[in-house]
């Protein structure tokens, strides 16, 4: 995989989420995807980031274009140092219109992407990764 | 393995271009690499690179074609790539434009340098290596460029397989012919969707008799489909439902929860209904007694 | 702090979200929205999301607790102009908008909370989702 574009961002207040929203539909135009695929990744960045910002204390968001053979993609890697997600099965199922629980974004962040991987330490923190390909 | 000799190829190129030329070609049309009718394009690509070569090899090293100071052959293999792929030539016929070179070229290294075995040996081992690479690189385009063209056809086969036709005022039809894939489905969101922002239609109809079958997964993207309509303030009506589906659908315990209709016609007369339309017939004007 | 503005028309509210809110403001527009309901004493509010690029599932949550705390308030909600690539993607991500009726733009929804209120369309009692 070849990397074409890199950034890292801060991830530490919900006007940082704004932003996050921000750089990524920049990234994804960059990249030349279709205005339904930049919203899908836009809304799954900005379901994680609030995540990052609201359960992992902040951290920060590394954005990339990336380039696999013919196929071009953007590539999301969010970080924090906060307390972890014990349960990341559970936390990846739909708890989603009951309106509770932790982690809901993740699982509908995983659903609009096209690889999801999430590796979560308790006491140490997390990492999200997400790629989009066009 | 760096060059360590300045290679006679520039020189040789400025010396002996037409007969390398007139061989070339010759070669071309004798490996049926082109045709009559391609003659003119031919000569001026065969002329082009061959003074494209002569910048490359002038340059200074053979070893990355990748280099800046190749960008002028890479342009020219590209052009010719994308030409033959366009007029249907195989790989092997557009990469045998680089290595039918080989054979006149050798010839006038002999004449050149021949009596030093040694450096003619090198010369035609260098010459080898590049163009050997060159042709290579050919192929390789021509596949990217043919995978473009399929990847660009298969989208417009996707495009034109899913329209949506407006049937009325505020009413949309969306016949369906083939499997409902998740592929499928986003372009039929996109253009349904499209279409009511377009015609501000109310009702979409959704046609699915040329949905072969509905299993769960189908079941899915169409209440995707219909999700999605809704939430730009359309309704939707399924119509198309044929026996088997019926019983499928009530035997997955499916929900579509939306008006489902056995015909289009039975669709589109509800929806009239909704929209506050009526169908009635014309008033007959009896015939006047000068008819 | 900036405000979203809310405008009286008739007995119905109309909010129209221009910016693309940070989690602070989409509470406070929460809490506005239901305080002016109980001021007003409307009967419609509509919120217009035509400018909206992005819809998560806060701004989603922040739709649906709108359209449930103006139900308590025999209200009625109804948002106008999603963007497509905004129903698409909201379609993927799986949240439904329950009690929240939708309209294509501005004309038609205050057409649609005009038969809300006026109970044609089976009053407030049916479900969108």
């Amino acid at each position: 995989m070849i990397v074409e574009k890199d950034e890292t961002v801060p991830v530490r207040s919900s006007d940082d989420v704004v932003r996050v929203r921000r750089e990524v539909r920049a990234f994804a135009v960059g990249a030349g995807f279709s205005l339904v695929d930049q919203t899908k990744i836009v809304t799954a960045a900005s379901e994680i980031a609030r995540n990052t910002v609201d359960y992992g204390g902040g951290g920060t968001l590394r954005l990339e274009t990336v380039r696999l053979g013919m196929r071009r993609g953007v590539r999301l890697t969010f970080a924090d140092r906060g307390p972890g997600i014990p349960d990341v099965k559970l936390a990846l199922t739909d708890g989603y219109t009951s309106g509770s629980g932790l982690g809901l974004g993740l699982s509908g962040a995983k659903r609009l992407s096209s690889e999801f991987d999430i590796k979560s330490t308790p006491g140490e923190g997390t990492v999200v990764t997400i790629v989009r390909w066009k | 393995m760096a060059k360590k000799f300045e290679s006679t190829l520039p020189t040789l190129i400025d010396k002996h271009q037409k007969q390398l030329l007139d061989g070339w070609l010759a070669q071309q049309r004798s490996s049926g690499a082109w045709t009559a009718e391609d003659e003119g394009d031919t000569k001026s690509q065969s002329t082009r690179f061959l003074a494209e070569l002569r910048k490359g090899t002038a340059a200074g090293q053979s070893e990355d074609i990748q280099a800046r100071e190749w960008a002028g052959v890479r342009e020219l293999l590209e052009e010719v790539s994308r030409a033959r792929a366009l007029r249907g030539f195989t790989p092997s016929q557009t990469a045998t434009f680089v290595f039918s070179l080989k054979e006149p070229l050798f010839t006038a290294l002999r004449e050149e340098v021949g009596k030093d075995a040694q450096r003619l040996a090198d010369e035609v081992w260098g010459a080898t290596l590049l163009l050997d690479k060159l042709g290579l690189y050919t192929t390789e385009l021509f596949l990217k460029s043919r995978d473009a063209v399929i990847a660009r056809q298969q989208a417009e086969l996707l495009e034109l397989s899913t329209p949506v036709v407006q049937l009325w005022e505020s009413i949309l039809a969306v016949p369906l012919i083939g499997t409902l894939d998740s592929a499928r489905t986003q372009v039929v969101m996109e253009n349904l969707l499209q279409e009511i922002v377009e015609t501000g239609a109310e009702i979409a109809i959704i046609d699915i008799t040329g949905v072969p079958t509905v299993d769960t997964l189908v079941a899915q993207h169409l209440l995707k489909t219909i999700s999605a309509a809704r939430l730009m303030g359309a309704d939707c009506i399924i119509s198309g439902i044929r026996p088997q589906i019926a019983q499928t659908i009530v035997h997955l315990g499916v929900d579509l929860s939306v008006t489902s209709k056995a015909t289009m016609a039975d669709a589109f007369e509800l929806a009239l209904r909704r929209v506050g339309k009526t169908v009635v017939d014309r008033v007959k004007r009896a015939p006047s007694p000068a008819e | 702090m900036e405000q979203i503005p809310i405008l009286k028309i008739g007995d119905c509210l109309l909010v129209s979200i221009q910016v693309d809110m940070h989690d602070r403001l989409a509470m406070s527009l929460q809490d506005d929205l239901t305080a002016k309901i109980v001021a007003t004493r409307a009967r419609g509010v509509m919120i217009d999301i035509s400018a909206l690029e992005v819809v998560d599932s806060f701004i989603g949550r922040m739709l649906n607790n709108i359209a449930a705390m103006s139900r308590v308030l025999d209200a009625a909600t109804v948002v106008v102009g999603m963007q497509p690539a905004v129903a698409i993607t909201l379609v993927e991500l799986g949240l439904a908008l329950t009690g929240v009726r939708t309209a294509l733009n501005v004309d038609k929804g205050l057409a649609l909370i005009r038969r809300l209120i006026d109970g044609e369309e089976g009053g407030l009692d049916r479900r969108e989702g």
